[in-house]
């Protein structure tokens, strides 16, 4: 049994948001079927009392003194903005036309 | 100037800081000899298919020339520069880099031309190098060949039809090439190391948090590093004591001194390694491996022991794991990471035809013409992962074998001082060989992922040639021990250029291009 389906794969892209062809989908679901197949062996090597670890350096709440220090300006900000309006980011609409 | 531009490529960078400390040459003709060597070798801008190396994706010609000439007169002014001060460099094209465009190697980001520099950037003009432009990769650092890399391939000095690794393949080819002394690279799972090896030349990935990611596009942020690639360990280090040091701007960067890596290197010039306990990692050799590589180790490992060096092999029985657990966790944080390259802010957007086109449909075109296949892969393969109902077996496994594989390393180096190991399993494959086989590219990185589990550093140097091509040898040491990679590197260097009666690079074969 494969351990991904092409319908899983149909769904992931959506939640990715990236728009697939019918030739891709086919194409990805074969190699990512590979690649979990060789990746599953995780799961039956570890046990409940290994610990996880997230992050190979143990920092934690790293914070610095809450005083104002130069930034972007909103000209710099918006230099490489696909479309700018008013200062601000120009975006298309957010909710479909039904909403 | 009587030195003949062919032969000042050649230098290493401490021996290009010699001859400009003594007025020999300054920088304005170092950087215009690099420049030449560029136009020569790399291929017309523009025809990434061409029979050019490709190394560079970006050359600022003029901007290299005048922070050179700054240099130079700022030397002239009596002024106290650091010892690579007007040495040029390339970068890679994952660091931000201000008014000179960040690619990524991505069709995403064609033309941004980000606001700030990287702090790894900073460092480089703060202290007087001279960055000639940004140097070809995979995607998103996603890949082990740079044939993932939207703008064309990078070719191997060494052979044309040969991959230069990846994900750094343009830092690395970039050296062996002669078009730059000295690079910066970035290591999520070997992208600094493989390339080293594949290219004969030398690359560290120091210590996660020794180097600061501000400005490094994330890939993998528990596992990302930029580091200092090189001809020579002792250049290697000078560059590694530039870019090394905490930054406020980077909250996972470590708050400590720097190890003494240049001393470390020089010191261990004299090839005497004597009461150094080095370690030889059991899985990480054997089948799977080239016998022309096991070949150049094992002779390594003979020089190790003529150095004095007691060389003991053990096990470290979870590293057989980490090349699965890898491939769950970068993904996983890959998917999430390249999450904001959505076309709202910066970067491409695609809109689609048709009336009252919604940001989601913007979004969905945008990164299906933005990404590659080799991220798109990723990003699924991550969004899979992360889903519930299959996060714990994924995911959540994955980082305890992390956690297995670190006690595996604190284990080893309670034994050992650094373990050694062939970098990659083979020599360099040719392009597109194994393109379309994902898992198979994937497996020429199980002896580099480990240190990025483990967070600790990990050096490639040459090791010699197996069928005329570079075979490198990894060393590994405790996370903040990155001196001690140095001191290693630098003695086997010593012995094995004093054995070939030369550097490995002065065999590499005048660039001809691609055979018709």
């Amino acid at each position: 049994m494969s351990a991904i389906s092409r319908a899983e794969v149909e769904h992931l892209a959506r939640l990715a948001r990236i728009d697939m062809t019918d030739e891709e989908l086919d194409r990805m679901a074969g190699q990512l079927d590979a690649v979990l197949d060789a990746v599953a062996q995780v799961a039956s090597v570890v046990t409940d009392d290994v610990p996880a670890t997230s992050h190979p350096v143990p920092l934690t709440n790293v914070t610095r003194p809450d005083v104002v220090r130069p930034g972007l300006s909103a000209e710099e900000a918006l230099a490489g903005a696909p479309e700018a309006e008013d200062g601000r980011f120009r975006v298309p609409q957010i909710l479909g036309e039904e909403a | 100037m009587s030195t003949p531009v062919a032969e000042l490529v050649r230098w290493d960078a401490a021996r290009l800081s010699q001859a400009l400390r003594a007025g020999v040459v300054s920088s304005e003709e170092v950087t215009r000899a690099h420049l030449d060597r560029i136009a020569a070798v790399d291929g017309p801008t523009g025809d990434p298919d061409g029979s050019g190396v490709h190394a560079f994706l970006h050359v600022d010609a003029e901007g290299a020339l005048a922070r050179a000439r700054q240099v130079d007169a700022d030397r002239a002014s009596g002024a106290e520069l650091g010892p690579l001060a007007g040495i040029p460099i390339g970068v890679k094209d994952v660091l931000t880099t201000r008014g000179m465009p960040t690619t990524c190697g991505s069709r995403m980001l064609e033309g941004w031309v980000p606001p700030y520099d990287a702090t790894v950037v900073r460092e480089l003009h703060a202290a007087g190098l001279v960055v000639l432009g940004k140097t070809n990769m995979d995607e998103f650092a996603m890949g082990s060949t740079t044939e993932h890399s939207a703008f064309g391939v990078t070719r191997n000095p060494w052979d044309p039809t040969r991959i230069p690794g990846g994900s750094g393949g343009g830092s690395a080819a970039a050296l062996a090439a002669f078009e730059a002394p000295l690079t910066i690279g970035s290591d999520t799972g070997g992208s600094i190391r493989q390339p080293a090896a594949v290219t004969g030349t030398v690359g560290v990935k120091p210590t996660y948090g020794a180097v600061s990611r501000y400005g490094l596009v994330a890939l993998a942020s528990s596992l990302d590093q930029a580091g200092p690639c090189a001809r020579t360990v002792l250049d290697t280090a000078l560059l590694h004591a530039v870019i090394a040091g905490h930054d406020p701007y980077d909250s996972t960067s470590i708050p400590a001194a720097v190890p003494d890596v240049v001393g470390a290197a020089r010191r261990g010039a004299d090839g005497d390694l004597s009461g150094v306990r080095v370690g030889v990692v059991r899985e990480l050799s054997g089948e799977g491996y080239e016998p022309g590589v096991l070949a150049r180790f094992a002779e390594a490992l003979d020089e190790l022991r003529a150095a004095g060096a007691e060389v003991v092999e053990l096990s470290l029985p979870n590293i057989v794991h980490a090349l699965a657990a890898y491939y769950l966790i970068l993904p996983s944080e890959a998917s999430s990471n390249l999450a904001k390259f959505d076309g709202m802010r910066y970067g491409l957007r695609v809109v689609p035809d048709g009336e009252h086109v919604t940001a989601e449909q913007v979004m969905r075109a945008t990164r299906a013409a933005g990404f590659g296949d080799e991220a798109k892969r990723r990003i699924v393969l991550g969004t899979y992962a992360l889903s519930a109902g299959y996060y714990d077996a994924y995911y959540g496994s994955a980082q305890k074998v992390r956690t297995l594989v670190q006690r595996d390393f604190t284990d080893a180096f309670g034994k050992v001082d650094v373990l050694v190991s062939p970098t990659a399993p083979t020599v360099a494959y040719r392009l597109g060989e194994k393109l379309d086989d994902p898992l198979a590219m994937y497996a020429g990185d199980v002896a580099t992922i480990p240190a990025n589990l483990a967070g600790i550093p990990g050096m490639s140097l040459p090791a010699g040639l197996s069928d005329g091509l570079p075979v490198g040898l990894q060393v590994l040491a405790p996370q903040q021990a990155d001196d001690r990679l140095y001191r290693v590197g630098a003695a086997l260097e010593a012995r094995l250029v004093a054995k070939w009666g030369g550097p490995l690079l002065a065999r590499v074969p005048e660039w001809k291009g691609v055979p018709a």
